[in-house]
């Protein structure tokens, strides 16, 4: 910090001075930025082009026509559907509730919260397999329960962020001096207003399950991440084929929602979508 | 408006207690009564035993410095808030167990409340919403109000458009198109700047007038209490120290703590005479008026312009400063030990006296107000 702050003040100086001791080092900066862009772009897409040449053309034709594929890839979607439904029942009401009534706990589930990132998917999926009845844990339904756990951190997160965004106790009130019981100004007040956080825990949510692999496979059930490392042993070329074709997917979602969050929240003078901060609302003037 | 009440009152419950057909129409507003309230956070009490009594269309002001529980009252009134003792009648009935979202109460927060998914039609529209008003008659009731604060323009425009004054008028307009039995103003002026503050609250004063709704208003600006309130009370913790009028207030003041709460006011030291009638200050022998203490050492209460003051060789005090208010200029004199008041003056009677002038500073043999004497 020290080292930067004169030179920061030395360029503030040569903005209204010198235009010409400014535009070198314009030039300069503006060349690293390239220089930066240039390494992190090698960076991420060098394995993907040796994937690419790896799977080779016939690799992605014949993806969709592999036994698993399309089971695997459904398991997943569905895995993910019901582990956003059930993150979004339990947390929404949770993490409103905690910042109207109890906002001194909002430490303490911030620490809880983040529990799961601590403790390894290994020795969660392990120590729930032990006590699980045994109905659930024939089911694939026992992976979305886990996978809510896992998620905790971001989605807690996320609906937290987009909560501080806003005065959740004054617009509750004024919801409530209007006449709204708690239901209707959750759903017609808290909610539409906190609707980039819950896209922002979505968009976690999915990418969490579309990828996640350890648990899946230690409950031996075949989600699309672990269909792709099992038949990675018989085709490994139409295994990287499909791994490419589920990161596309996945970054079409994403972008699609990104999108749609980034269009709605502007015409209500929202904030941009991100995953964990959401800039609050400003007012102009007085 | 007595229709919407009927219907309420036919459901069962509390609530229907609550909304019993009201004599509708603007010009006939509820009586609100507070009764010996009490309220505890941990070992501060909010408020200890307050009690107030507001005629129907009346507005009264809480006023006090922050911490003396101006803003819990109001809140037990709009129901976001409980007693722990103590009732708060409207219209005659209690409404302590009646919950926020059914006691029909118009309230304005201090901080930006309007919802920011909704356009100001929308949010104007949003109680009337609530109580299933038709779409067509509510749009049209919630162009009405909006029209009312002057924002018919902006009716289609999000509170992140409007300016800071324009979402306070439109969350006026919202808490008003419930037709409140009472409405609630929490400071909803302090996050404004002055001039828009001062344009507001005549607009929030006519209108409340115009309707004739009862209206608590909380603030702890004294100017804007005393401006805007048919009568202001003056709280300190958590009890009503004096309900007056705003003159009255100001002129007969019925503490120290008020008297020096609500405007400008001078200490000068007195000596108490003939039992404690008369109080011989700065030289002159004045009444007393009743109330303060019989004995000991005391402090003359005396406002900026119950002092006289004129330039006078070998005089009792010195100018210190001056400080010019248009028509008037208030000049600062220190007096012989070590005393500093204040004193009220034509601009061009303050004109010759200039910082380090010797004054005579005199006060006429009026009644005047004595306090036990601070150190």
């Amino acid at each position: 910090m020290a080292t930067l702050t004169p030179a920061a003040a030395d360029e503030a100086t040569s903005t209204d001075n010198s235009k010409k001791r400014l535009r070198p080092r314009q030039q300069r900066s503006g060349a690293w930025r390239w220089v930066v862009l240039l390494i992190a772009g090698v960076y991420f897409l060098l394995p993907l082009y040796a994937a690419f040449r790896f799977a080779g053309l016939s690799g992605f034709g014949d993806v969709f026509t592999t036994p698993g594929f399309g089971s695997s890839l459904w398991l997943s979607i569905r895995l993910a559907a019901v582990t956003w439904a059930i993150s979004m029942v339990l947390m929404i009401p949770t993490t409103v509730y905690v910042h109207l009534r109890m906002p001194r706990m909002r430490r303490l589930l911030e620490s809880v919260t983040i529990l799961p990132i601590v403790i390894p998917p290994v020795v969660l999926i392990i120590g729930v397999l032990q006590v699980a009845p045994l109905a659930l844990r024939a089911s694939a339904w026992l992976l979305a329960l886990e996978y809510v756990i896992l998620a905790l951190p971001f989605s807690y997160r996320a609906l937290d962020a987009g909560l501080r965004a806003i005065d959740v106790k004054t617009l509750s009130e004024a919801a409530g001096s209007l006449g709204a019981g708690w239901l209707v100004t959750l759903w017609r007040v808290i909610l539409p207003n906190m609707r980039t956080a819950v896209l922002s825990a979505t968009i976690l949510i999915v990418a969490l399950v579309l990828g996640e692999f350890t648990m899946a496979s230690l409950d031996l059930q075949q989600t699309f991440p672990a269909w792709i490392v099992l038949f990675d042993q018989e085709n490994a070329q139409i295994s990287v084929a499909a791994s490419i074709f589920a990161l596309f997917v996945t970054w079409i979602f994403l972008m699609l929602i990104t999108v749609i969050a980034t269009r709605q929240s502007r015409r209500t003078g929202g904030a941009e979508v991100t995953l964990f901060t959401v800039a609050p609302r400003q007012t102009i003037g007085n | 408006m007595t229709a919407r009440a009927n219907e309420k009152a036919n459901e069962t419950g509390t609530a229907a207690a609550v909304h019993a057909p009201r004599a509708g129409g603007p010009g006939e507003g509820m009586p609100v009564s507070l009764r010996n309230i009490t309220r505890a956070f941990g070992a501060t009490k909010a408020l200890d035993g307050m009690s107030l009594d507001i005629a129907p269309g009346e507005l009264v002001a809480l006023l006090g410095p922050s911490g003396c529980g101006k803003t819990t009252a109001l809140r037990i009134v709009a129901g976001f808030e409980f007693a722990d003792s103590g009732e708060v009648l409207v219209g005659g009935r209690d409404v302590s167990g009646v919950p926020a979202a059914k006691r029909d109460m118009g309230m304005v927060f201090q901080s930006y409340s309007l919802f920011p998914n909704m356009n100001a039609l929308d949010n104007v529209g949003f109680g009337l919403r609530m109580r299933r008003t038709a779409g067509a008659q509510r749009r049209s009731k919630a162009a009405e109000l909006l029209d009312m604060v002057g924002l018919s323009a902006q009716a289609a425009q999000f509170p992140h458009q409007l300016s800071g004054g324009q979402q306070q008028r439109v969350a006026l307009a919202r808490a008003l198109a419930i037709e409140p039995r009472v409405l609630l103003l929490d400071e909803p002026l302090s996050a404004l700047d002055a001039k828009v503050r001062l344009q507001l609250r005549e607009q929030i004063r006519t209108l409340q007038q115009r309707l004739g709704t009862t209206t608590i208003f909380v603030t702890h600006d004294q100017e804007e209490a005393l401006s805007m309130a048919d009568r202001v009370g003056v709280m300190r913790s958590g009890k009503l120290e004096q309900l007056a009028e705003p003159s009255e207030l100001y002129s007969r003041p019925a503490t120290a703590f008020v008297a020096e709460f609500v405007g400008t006011m001078n200490r000068l030291p007195g000596e108490l005479t003939a039992a404690g009638s008369t109080v011989t200050v700065l030289g002159a022998a004045c009444p007393v008026i009743e109330g303060g203490p019989a004995s000991g050492p005391v402090d003359v209460l005396v406002r900026p312009e119950g002092l006289t003051v004129a330039p006078a060789e070998g005089g009792n005090g010195i100018v210190t400063h001056r400080t010019f208010l248009g028509g008037t200029t208030r000049v600062a004199v220190l007096l012989s030990g070590d005393t500093e008041v204040r004193v009220d003056v034509t601009s061009a009677a303050a004109a010759p006296m200039t910082p380090g002038t010797a004054v005579q500073v005199g006060l006429p043999a009026t009644p005047v107000l004595v306090a036990p004497r601070e150190p």
